[in-house]
């Protein structure tokens, strides 16, 4: 039986706003094992987003348990909660956030500027290695402002990969990019898949569940659905069956 | 993360803002620079003072006629009339720890050659005044005692008098020259000494024995001062005491009476002056202190603004595993970078100024090494200190609603 990466029970994240307590995650339950490439989707507002910080240790859930590769991050204080984000998640987010005037190795270097026991040269060794994976290679001194978005998010990517993560987190990192490039960007996480990466990418857009192993639906702070796909489409053929843009 | 990542990031976050990094270094800069000036020149002026001071001799003692002068009361002329040449007798038959003293008055006029006139001074004195002052006669003789004794009409002139009356380069030993209606006889010439730091022409002086201007030019019977030197500069106060005591005891003076006369040393004045010049000193280099200041507010000014600027940098920064303190590091050193390279501009700037005030001015300016390492203390901790409620700000971040900011 494959590594359990991550394992929330009865997941609950309340915010207060005002009198109000807004109940974003009311109870989410799922297991997710090394090497699945999982979408989760469902309408705006049904707390993807919530889910997804808090699985990336960025916020802490009001209750519940979670374990992120065996360890339980519930009661880690803000340090250790910044340690295991470097150390086990690679985040992508929907608008790159990648530093302005900054090149794309740097960029992709920025994890490991925060882990002291990586030194500057294998720093550079292992950003420019992810930055190949990505097909950027070309691309290494290029500055943040001078690459396309499509190229932007390769660099977002690259920079997920670089800490060697146990699991990448991807909220809608196809949400500002065309039909052709997102699937460009699709073909490389399936990619990540079959090299037995474990991912967890969420989007509102269901035809993206074609693509991924698996699919956990939300709504109202529930899950609805989680399925396995049995037949997973190649993005890589949509991707070479779509006319070429001028760009 | 160590210290080395986090001066590479800042480092090039302020490259990457340079005009906006200059404008905000330029207050500390500004500032530094003045600090680093007024010190100079109060530095130099004291430095001034102290060496005008043993160029006159610092065991010099002064005796002025007139109780001690408070709070600017002004005494009548009755008052500036109790020294006596009986008090210079017995001073000199008397006092133990006197090495020279000789009687000061001096009459103001014109001295005249043919048609040749100088407005100055005649400085009546006794043969030790040379030996007091440190000067010598670079021709001719000075007179002698027997020329004191007998009032005789010489004078030995400096060499502004010599020039101004011989203005065609003869040789003024042996002449006859005028004091208002006085024929003098000029018997030698003064050493050249030229400006002293204060600006004083010392070689504009002619000295006649004081007998001469006593009798002959103002007619009188007192003397206007006397200028003495002590054996042991060490022992000026208890010399002063001495004197005192001499003076007290000719003039008859009753224990309850106060001194009708006045001692100074040349240490106290110094002490004097240069307590005022430190003051100034402070005064100055409270101003431009002051502007430091403000320097190290627009430190905090510009650091605030750029923590909000750079609020989604931050989020990622966090998202992707920077603790607080590594934020927090971050942009300290940052505003440490700005105000150190500012302090060190502003080093070079009061440097440059200190230069261009002695040469166009001509002040006297010395540049403390101290006032050099206190500003570039004082910069370190302008920038730890105003950079830290920015840095605080920054650290304290939520990384999600920071990633988020638009
Ligand atoms: N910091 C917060 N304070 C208060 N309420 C919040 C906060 N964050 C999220 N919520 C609420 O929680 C619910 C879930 O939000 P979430 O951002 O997870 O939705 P989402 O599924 O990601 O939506 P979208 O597809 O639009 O991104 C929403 O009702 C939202 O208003
Ligand atoms: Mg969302």
């Amino acid at each position: 039986m494959a590594k359990e990466i991550i394992k929330v029970e009865n997941l609950k994240r309340h915010f207060k706003v005002g009198e109000e307590t807004v109940k974003a995650l009311r109870g989410v339950s799922f297991t997710i094992y090394e090497g699945e490439f999982v979408t989760i989707m469902g309408t705006s507002g049904s707390g993807k987003s919530t889910l997804l910080n808090t699985l990336g240790c960025l916020d802490t859930p009001t209750s519940g348990e979670y374990f992120l590769d065996g360890i339980p991050v519930k009661g880690m204080n803000k340090n250790e909660r910044a340690r295991i984000r470097n150390r086990k998640i690679g985040f992508i987010f929907q608008n790159y956030n990648l530093l302005p005037k900054t090149t794309a190795l740097e960029n992709v270097e920025l994890p490991l500027l925060y882990n002291p026991a990586v030194s500057a040269k294998e720093r550079a060794e292992r950003a420019e290695k992810c930055l190949r994976e990505v097909g950027l290679s070309e691309r290494l001194y290029h500055k943040s402002n001078q690459m396309s978005g499509g190229q932007q998010q390769r660099v977002a990517i690259a920079r997920a990969l670089v800490n060697n993560p146990v699991i990448i987190l991807a909220d809608e990192a196809t949400g500002n990019l065309d039909t052709r490039t997102s699937f460009s960007i699709l073909t490389l996480f399936q990619r990540l898949y079959r090299e037995g990466k474990t991912i967890i990418f969420v989007t509102h857009n269901p035809e993206i569940a074609l693509y991924s192993s698996r699919n956990i639906m939300l709504r109202d702070g529930h899950i609805v659905s989680d399925q396995y796909n049995n037949d997973i489409k190649s993005a890589e053929e949509v991707f070479r069956s779509l006319p070429v843009e001028t760009e | 993360m160590n210290i080395s990542n986090s001066s590479k990031i800042a480092i090039k976050a302020l490259g990457n803002n340079k005009m906006r990094c200059f404008l905000t270094m330029l207050g500390v800069i500004i500032g530094v620079g003045a600090v680093i000036a007024m010190l100079a020149i109060g530095q130099g002026s004291k430095n001034s003072i102290k060496a005008q001071i043993s160029e006159m001799g610092s065991n010099m003692i002064m005796i002025m006629p007139g109780a001690e002068r408070r709070g600017g009361v002004r005494q009548s002329s009755e008052d500036m009339q109790t020294l006596k040449p009986a008090d210079y007798d017995a001073i000199v038959s008397q006092a133990t720890m006197i090495d020279r003293i000789t009687p000061m008055v001096s009459s103001s006029g014109q001295w005249v050659n043919g048609n040749n006139n100088y407005p100055s001074q005649a400085q009546g004195v006794n043969t030790q005044f040379l030996d007091i002052r440190q000067r010598k006669v670079a021709d001719g003789e000075m007179f002698t005692e027997a020329d004191v004794k007998t009032a005789a009409k010489v004078c030995v002139l400096g060499k502004t008098l010599v020039n101004n009356l011989f203005p065609d380069g003869t040789d003024p030993i042996g002449k006859i020259v005028r004091f208002g209606s006085i024929p003098l006889t000029v018997i030698g010439v003064l050493d050249e000494k030229g400006y002293n730091t204060m600006g004083q022409d010392q070689d504009d002086m002619a000295l006649v024995p004081y007998t001469t201007v006593m009798k002959r030019m103002l007619a009188i019977d007192y003397i206007q001062g006397l200028q003495a030197s002590a054996i042991d500069e060490n022992q000026t106060d208890a010399t002063i005491a001495e004197i005192t005591n001499i003076l007290r005891e000719s003039h008859k003076l009753r224990p309850e009476q106060e001194d009708n006369f006045t001692i100074r040393s040349m240490q106290e004045l110094a002490e004097m002056i240069s307590s005022t010049s430190s003051m100034m000193t402070v005064l100055l280099a409270a101003v431009a202190g002051i502007s430091l200041l403000v320097g190290g507010i627009g430190i905090m000014n510009i650091m605030i603004v750029s923590v909000t600027e750079r609020t989604r940098e931050i989020g990622l920064r966090m998202s992707i595993g920077a603790t607080g303190r590594d934020i927090m590091t971050q942009f300290l050193i940052e505003a440490v970078i700005i105000s150190v390279t500012g302090g060190i501009l502003g080093i070079l700037l009061g440097g440059v100024a200190t230069w261009m005030i002695k040469i166009i001015a001509n002040w006297p300016v010395q540049i403390d090494p101290f006032s050099v390492i206190l500003s570039f203390v004082v910069c370190t901790v302008i920038g730890i200190v105003f950079g830290f409620y920015p840095a605080a700000k920054a650290s304290n971040l939520d990384p999600i609603e920071a990633i988020r900011y638009e």
